[in-house]
């Protein structure tokens, strides 16, 4: 055990950290979930970074990557949070389909699809969850019918992140007549494509954060479907290890927004409580214990490790250490909590009530938390299935 | 940068762990509960034999010259099995605490061969183990003094945890029994070690809870299909999994001896009291009546895990020292190890 970096590690940091504060734009980019522009915005991001070969760093060289391991993963989180750079606007491209064709992409689809996701050319949308089938996903029913070299897409998707402006998205669909795990296929297809329309769900604030998809007879080439006909399930199980375990939520968002929690407190801590320090520290604690399990848990797959259902306690764990940092600084701004950054008084509000909002979603997206409490029960622990 | 333990340091974790599990059984506990003892002397010679007493011991003393990091492991097996003997503060704290001292009047060789001496450190009031102990290492002001048995009187205090065998030490010093000044990281060290073991409780309340709910049968079925109950089992075991790298971390770096290296200990111990705590009041639900009971095992869990959330410094000492190093250290994404902070 040696929690230290190594001189290679700390040049790497600091190698990320001046080109991250030569380039990250000084103004915050405009929302990518209101506009067009916003959104074009993050994929001029996107492609500056690529052209920096910072786009996925841990991705081979002739794929757009540096071959970096993990730990270099994490510092180069750590200094993208710590620059306060842009949000990812392909994390549903990068960090959940990226790894999944690592493992079950064809070498065409691989070169086809992977070089132009590290670029931002192609921005990816999600689409797995349908009205009938949210925490129970092998309810899909949509469907793909195998005509020659071709599959015919029908049905409905929701809740697709960021596909309201998305490029492609990944879907879940099944053989016609199929139930349940079984004929389901992962199908790649393009979200302006003959047949498909799309709808803008707002959340509560009024960012167009999600769309629906309807599909009228989409034609996909059999080439765009990743892993076996009707090996869908497994190769959506492999993407959601990746989403709760380790990429999605990097332990780095959460130091940066506690480390910015801390300033808020010191600020105005004369004016509160005690009570309020120790729940401050506690969100400090929160994140810094998600950041030694993550670096735990990349050492481990460093020596050959996998991620199993353990993931679902950090998708738990940071999902609800996100709600109480908000909380918290929502308590210290009392009364100002509600205003809007727009509002005269406004103060030092800054983002926390976004960021709150937005942390409201984080025990439900990417499996409720109940859905993972019962994979911890039934994974980890062995209990029986109802 | 390495998060990790060495293959050396897990076999020989493995190898302490598959000893305590096979010997310190429930069945065994209520054994020595029936004899009134809280050492077993077979087990506690088995434990000498493998030379767990001497991981922390210079090499030229005998020993392995281990650190912390060594023995986190077997601190969690301990708790594990609710081990009533004290192997884990005689090898973890006294041992270093006497290897550190100018004149140790023979008592490190002793302790390695199986005698053990009792700690008073102030931070606990009562001393632990102290009627079997041949010597007591006692604080007066900043003195340290090692005083025999003889020559104090032991006032027990009756535990919860039958195993937890508490004495109010009267006794005098003397210009001869002082034998240093300071404690060092004693306290440090009590507390880490005391975090491991909580860990340790907090899973094996889980285990147990488990076992339980898949046997236990209601409405047809065993309880243990059933959400609500699966939801306690499941929280449970996020606060364990959030708990122990921290604990890890704590021992590596409690070397460093600075104000970083103390928060993230006092930070284990907080969350790893806390893990134990959820886990055995979930495990006293999951069992349902039976879960207050004499009859099921559950309390001598229940029972050491509130012993040590306390003992060592309470949580609300330990924040005191987590708000320290918050607001008086950088904070942030580079800051994660204690290392980093200077």
């Amino acid at each position: 055990m040696n929690l230290e970096y190594t001189p290679e590690q700390r040049a790497f940091r600091m190698e990320v950290r001046e080109w991250m504060e030569a380039n990250v734009p000084k103004e915050p980019l405009p929302s990518f979930d209101l506009t067009r522009e916003g959104f074009e915005a993050h994929r001029d991001w996107e492609r500056k970074l690529n052209e920096g070969r910072w786009g996925m760093v841990t991705w081979p060289e002739e794929l757009g990557g540096r071959g970096l391991d993990l730990i270099r993963w994490l510092i180069f989180e750590e200094e993208y949070y710590r620059a306060n750079a842009p949000t990812r606007v392909n994390q549903n491209g990068i960090f959940l389909l990226g790894p999944t064709m690592m493992e079950f992409g064809t070498p065409e689809q691989k070169a086809k699809y992977l070089p132009s996701m590290a670029a931002g050319d192609i921005v990816w949308a999600q689409a797995w969850s349908e009205p009938s089938a949210g925490s129970d996903l092998a309810g899909v029913r949509s469907t793909c019918t195998r005509e020659g070299d071709e599959y015919v897409l029908n049905g409905q998707k929701i809740w697709s992140t960021r596909a309201v402006y998305a490029d492609w998205a990944f879907g879940l669909f099944r053989e016609p007549g199929s139930e349940r795990h079984k004929g389901m296929s992962l199908i790649l297809f393009p979200l302006d494509a003959p047949g498909v329309t799309r709808r803008a769900i707002e959340r509560m604030d009024g960012e167009k954060v999600f769309a629906e998809i309807f599909l009228d007879n989409v034609r996909v080439p059999v080439s765009d479907r990743l892993g076996g006909e009707g090996e869908g399930w497994k190769v959506c199980m492999a993407t959601a290890g990746f989403e709760r375990g380790l990429l999605l939520r990097s332990p780095a968002r959460y130091q940066e927004a506690v480390r910015k929690l801390i300033a808020l407190y010191e600020r105005h801590k004369h004016d509160l409580p005690a009570s309020v320090g120790e729940r401050v520290a506690r969100s400090w604690m929160d994140a810094d214990a998600y950041a030694l399990t993550i670096y735990a848990m990349c050492s481990r797959l460093a020596a050959g490790g996998t991620i199993g259902p353990e993931s679902s306690t950090n998708k738990i764990f940071w999902s609800e250490l996100d709600l109480a940092l908000h909380e918290t600084a929502l308590d210290i701004l009392g009364p100002r909590a509600e205003l809007m950054k727009s509002a005269p008084d406004a103060g030092d509000v800054d983002g926390w009530l976004d960021g709150h909002i937005f942390a409201l979603a984080g025990p439900i997206y990417a499996g409720s938390n109940e859905i993972q409490r019962n994979i911890i029960a039934e994974r980890m622990l062995g209990l029986p299935r109802a | 940068m390495e998060f990790a333990f060495t293959e050396d340091q897990r076999a020989i974790t493995e190898a302490a762990r598959d000893m305590l599990i096979e010997s310190c059984t429930p069945a065994d506990l209520r054994r020595l509960l029936e004899t009134n003892t809280a050492v077993d002397a077979a087990r506690w010679e088995t434990i000498r034999e493998m030379g767990l007493l001497a991981m922390c011991a210079p090499e030229d003393a005998g020993g392995l010259g281990m650190g912390p990091v060594d023995l986190v492991g077997i601190a969690e097996a301990a708790g594990y099995v609710g081990l009533p003997e004290p192997l884990i503060e005689q090898a973890g704290v006294v041992v270093p605490l006497l290897a550190g001292l100018d004149n140790d009047k023979g008592w490190l060789e002793r302790v390695l061969g199986g005698e053990t001496v009792a700690i008073g450190h102030p931070v606990n009031p009562f001393v632990a183990d102290a009627d079997n102990a041949g010597a007591l290492l006692l604080g007066h002001g900043d003195e340290l003094h090692l005083v025999a048995r003889a020559d104090v009187t032991l006032v027990q205090q009756e535990s919860f945890d039958a195993f937890r065998r508490l004495f109010r030490v009267d006794w005098q010093p003397s210009p001869a029994t002082q034998v240093g000044s300071g404690w060092g990281d004693t306290a440090e060290r009590g507390a880490l070690l005391a975090a491991a073991q909580l860990v340790g409780i907090g899973q094996r309340a889980i285990d147990m809870s488990v076992a339980y709910a898949k046997d236990r049968q209601q409405f047809g079925k065993p309880i243990g299909s059933y959400q609500a109950v699966k939801h306690l089992a499941a929280n449970a075991q996020v606060k364990v999994e959030f708990a122990r790298p921290v604990v890890h971390a704590a021992a590596a770096e409690l070397s460093l001896g600075t104000l970083a290296g103390r928060a993230r200990l006092a930070h284990a111990k907080i969350v790893s009291g806390e893990a134990a705590d959820l886990a055995t009041r979930n495990a006293i639900q999951i069992h349902g009546a039976m879960g207050i009971t004499w009859e099921v095992d559950l309390h001598f869990f229940v029972k050491r895990a509130l012993a040590l959330r306390y003992a060592w410094g309470t949580s609300a000492s330990h924040f005191e020292t987590v708000l320290e190093r918050m607001t008086s250290l950088p904070t942030g994404t580079d800051y994660t190890f204690a290392s980093e902070v200077a």
